[in-house]
């Protein structure tokens, strides 16, 4: 009955890959045309002007900024992040000391109450903790100014968001803190269904917490790993990048651009210089570097799968 | 009609363009930053045929409104709230009670409205103000707005012998315009932008407010001694120093230097008055007159350390006292001064300030009623209506007068103060206007921003500010303008 089976196929597949189709390739479609066009966004009328925004982003020093901003978001972000939230996840799950009539394997003392202090910005919205914190680096009243004033470092009172060389870092900071906890919940689950027979062996034979992990957890959460990271640098690139900058350094993105980022940048050449086609362009450019991003990390992360 | 026309723009079905469009919208879920942009993607109907029909002219109804026909109206809900403008449409109504207006106020003007200009649906009168303010020049390019001149020409609604025009303040009818005689936009607001500071702090220093910079200096060095800095700004937006440095600068080498700048000449802020007023403003810095911490501080919050008397003096534009009422002590004595100039050299007088327009409001081309639109406009420049929103956000209208006979806040009668000292010598920089992210990012954040925090000398940011100035006369993706 071979052939009936196709069309039984095709049958269920049809309706999502419509769907699929029209609300996602669609728009992508939709995108990478206007970037050929002279598109303003303000009035319905527009015509092709072929490779012209292409040759302009060539020379636009602030797209190489964002796009140099963006990269460092990619590459450093995930790489704190998730070595982190791997350290606090392990210590939450295993790496507690071995207590009498205690369970095995088990976490630091106190562990499910860190696991919901890790969680907890993860409640609250990008935009509130982004406000919290653009408070908080006020360099005149805010609550970091204040505690450096507080133990007496009186001379050291930096501009944070006002500083081109701190702003980045600043603002790097505050996405590593809000994500954080997502990855160690992530992480916690995953570890969670690494059989405890394998620790207990581990122990057995004399490993330490640092053998424990780099042996034991890590090769079997890997995959967990691997998503995480790339998940992780789609937000960098992405919305979360967006949120903060937007919020917290207002402005153009921080003084001298030092804070610019590329979905910014579309963000304000569609909706504030009248430029939506160039902003298709810049986001063109962002898929690429996505696209990119992903392709690398999967390529580099490939690694023989554990079964256990 | 069939329900697939993409001439229907009504709510009764859902036509092939319009599925496509929500398609788009869906897919922004999903792809954040790639599809954001097709969610309002050009796919209306062009031109409609349904604008309302003109209805009869009379001295009544000068603009020959369709007294049946709907009107909608939408505000920028910013510091100057939104109840000035209800109140105006509780006349419109009055005047015109079979039809039905439709009134909203929103911040988000761009991502509200963008779209319907896009699908040609816009509403028929816009305050286009605020962060999310629609780009002028692109809507003038691309023939989205309608021309005002009707509107100018009809009588004024107090005295029909006078037309709307000649009841306006100096500056507000050009300012509509861009290149040629028709006029976009109505400037509803009147703003006066230079030196805000508290008439008890400076009393308590024993100062007068300072007409030389020698004198500013010493104004500065005396609060320095009581503890209070002389100076601080909105340091993440270093676009509010203009306010007092670019009339300084008119005052110092005269108009023509302020117009070579918004015409983008060369070697325009080459000039030695620009040099001069940057060298006087960086003193500042050097000094230690300006509040600790000011780069790192939005407008907002060097608003509120000036009101709380850690800074004696604060660039603003008026809109600062409805804008930090809350935070500003009762016994402030707000007031505003002409910039201080440099010394008796200068070539124009002390009191040359910089005043103009604030709250553009636009009727666009495919409004269905714009007569409806500019018949609001009419009204809300009527004397009643102008001191009414005086009366309310304290801020002057762009009505010639409507002072009489209300009480003025310190700081607005200390505005109007302003403006009969400045008499002529009012200017007004259209850059601000003219190429915002010139002004604002470039000039503003990555030139004045840098050399206030102490990271360019004044000569370091001429030179940079003069090369984003030809960037900007050699981009031809914006518009440039010319003073006429």
């Amino acid at each position: 009955m071979q052939h009936g089976k196709y069309r039984f196929i095709v049958g269920f597949l049809a309706l999502p890959l419509g769907l699929y189709a029209l609300f996602v390739v669609w728009p992508f479609i939709q995108s990478i045309y206007y970037s050929f066009t002279d598109w303003t966004g303000l009035s319905p009328e527009f015509k092709m002007v072929g490779f012209d925004n292409y040759s302009r982003i060539l020379d636009d020093e602030i797209f190489w900024k964002s796009l140099q901003h963006s990269l460092l978001f990619a590459l450093l972000l995930p790489v704190v992040t998730i070595s982190l939230a791997l350290f606090f996840a392990f210590m939450i799950n295993v790496g507690g000391r071995k207590r009498r009539n205690g369970p095995v394997v088990s976490g630091v003392r106190g562990s499910s109450f860190y696991k919901i202090v890790y969680f907890f910005p993860q409640v609250l919205s990008i935009a509130i903790v982004a406000l919290l914190f653009a408070f908080a680096y006020n360099p005149d009243s805010g609550a970091i100014n204040s505690i450096l004033r507080g133990v007496g470092l009186d001379g050291v009172q930096p501009l944070w968001l006002g500083d081109p060389d701190l702003a980045l870092w600043a603002v790097m900071a505050v996405l590593v803190w809000s994500t954080v906890g997502f990855f160690v919940v992530l992480f916690s689950a995953g570890m969670a269904s690494i059989p405890a027979e394998m620790y207990e062996a581990a122990l057995l034979d004399g490993a330490g917490r640092a053998t424990t992990f780099f042996r034991i957890t890590l090769p079997l959460l890997w995959d967990t790993v691997q998503s995480g990271w790339v998940y992780m640098g789609i937000l960098a690139l992405g919305a979360e990048s967006f949120a903060v900058v937007q919020i917290m350094t207002t402005g153009p993105g921080g003084p001298d651009y030092s804070t610019t980022v590329m979905v910014l940048y579309v963000y304000q050449k569609a909706f504030r210089d009248g430029q939506a086609a160039y902003a298709t362009t810049i986001g063109v450019a962002l898929l690429v570097v996505t696209l990119a991003f992903a392709a690398v990390v999967m390529r580099l992360g490939r690694r023989e799968r554990l079964e256990y | 009609m069939g329900s697939t026309s993409a001439e229907n723009h009504g709510t009764e079905g859902v036509g092939r363009r319009d599925l496509i469009k929500r398609s788009a919208a869906l897919g922004l879920i999903s792809v954040p930053t790639m599809s954001f942009l097709s969610a309002c993607a050009s796919s209306g109907g062009g031109d409609n045929g349904d604008k309302a029909k003109a209805g009869k002219k009379t001295a009544k109804n000068p603009l020959g409104v369709n007294d049946t026909a709907g009107m909608e109206f939408v505000l920028f809900d910013g510091g100057f709230g939104k109840e000035y403008a209800e109140d105006a449409v509780k006349i419109y109504e009055k005047n015109f009670s079979k039809a039905k207006v439709k009134f909203s106020a929103t911040q988000k003007i761009q991502s509200t409205l963008q779209p319907r200009f896009n699908q040609g649906t816009p509403p028929d009168l816009i305050d286009n103000s605020g962060a999310e303010q629609m780009d002028m020049g692109v809507l003038v390019g691309k023939n989205q707005l309608t021309d005002l001149t009707p509107l100018l020409d009809a009588p004024s609604y107090d005295a029909p012998d006078k037309k709307v025009r000649d009841t306006l303040r100096p500056g507000i009818v050009e300012m509509g315009q861009f290149d040629g005689e028709k006029v976009w936009i109505l400037y509803y607001a009147y703003t006066v932008y230079g030196v805000w500071y508290s008439q008890k702090a400076l009393d308590s220093l024993d100062e007068q407010y300072p007409e030389t910079w020698d004198q500013m200096l010493a104004v500065c060095e005396k609060a320095k001694k009581k503890g209070m800095a002389g100076w601080t700004y909105a340091g993440k937006y270093p676009y509010y120093l203009p306010f007092s440095l670019y009339p300084m600068i008119g005052k110092v080498g005269g108009r023509e230097v302020l117009d070579a700048i918004d015409n983008l000449e060369p070697n325009a802020w080459k000039h030695p008055a620009v040099k001069a007023c940057f060298d006087a403003y960086y003193e500042l810095y050097k000094k230690g007159y300006i509040l600790k911490g000011t780069p790192g501080l939005d407008h907002i919050q060097s608003q509120t350390a000036w009101a709380q008397g850690k800074a004696l003096f604060i660039p603003n534009g008026s809109w600062v006292e409805n804008e930090s009422a809350n935070v500003i002590p009762k016994d402030f004595d707000l007031a505003v001064s002409a910039p201080t100039g440099l010394d008796s050299s200068d070539k124009m007088p002390f009191g040359t300030i910089w005043a103009s327009g604030g709250e553009p409001f636009i009727v666009p081309a495919k409004a269905k009623n714009a007569e409806g639109g500019m018949e609001q406009l009419r009204i809300m420049l009527s004397e009643a209506s102008s001191k009414n929103f005086t009366g309310k956000v304290k801020s002057l209208t762009a009505y010639n007068g409507g002072t009489d006979g209300i009480a003025l806040t310190p700081g607005l009668k200390s505005g109007v103060a302003a403006l009969d000292k400045a008499g002529e010598n009012v200017v007004n920089p259209r850059i601000q206007d003219w190429y915002v992210q010139l002004q604002k990012e470039k000039i503003g954040v990555s030139g004045l921003g840098e050399m206030m925090a102490g990271r360019l000398t004044p000569a370091e940011a001429v030179k940079r500010i003069q090369g984003y100035a030809d960037e900007a006369a050699k981009d031809d993706s914006i518009k440039h303008y010319k003073h006429q």
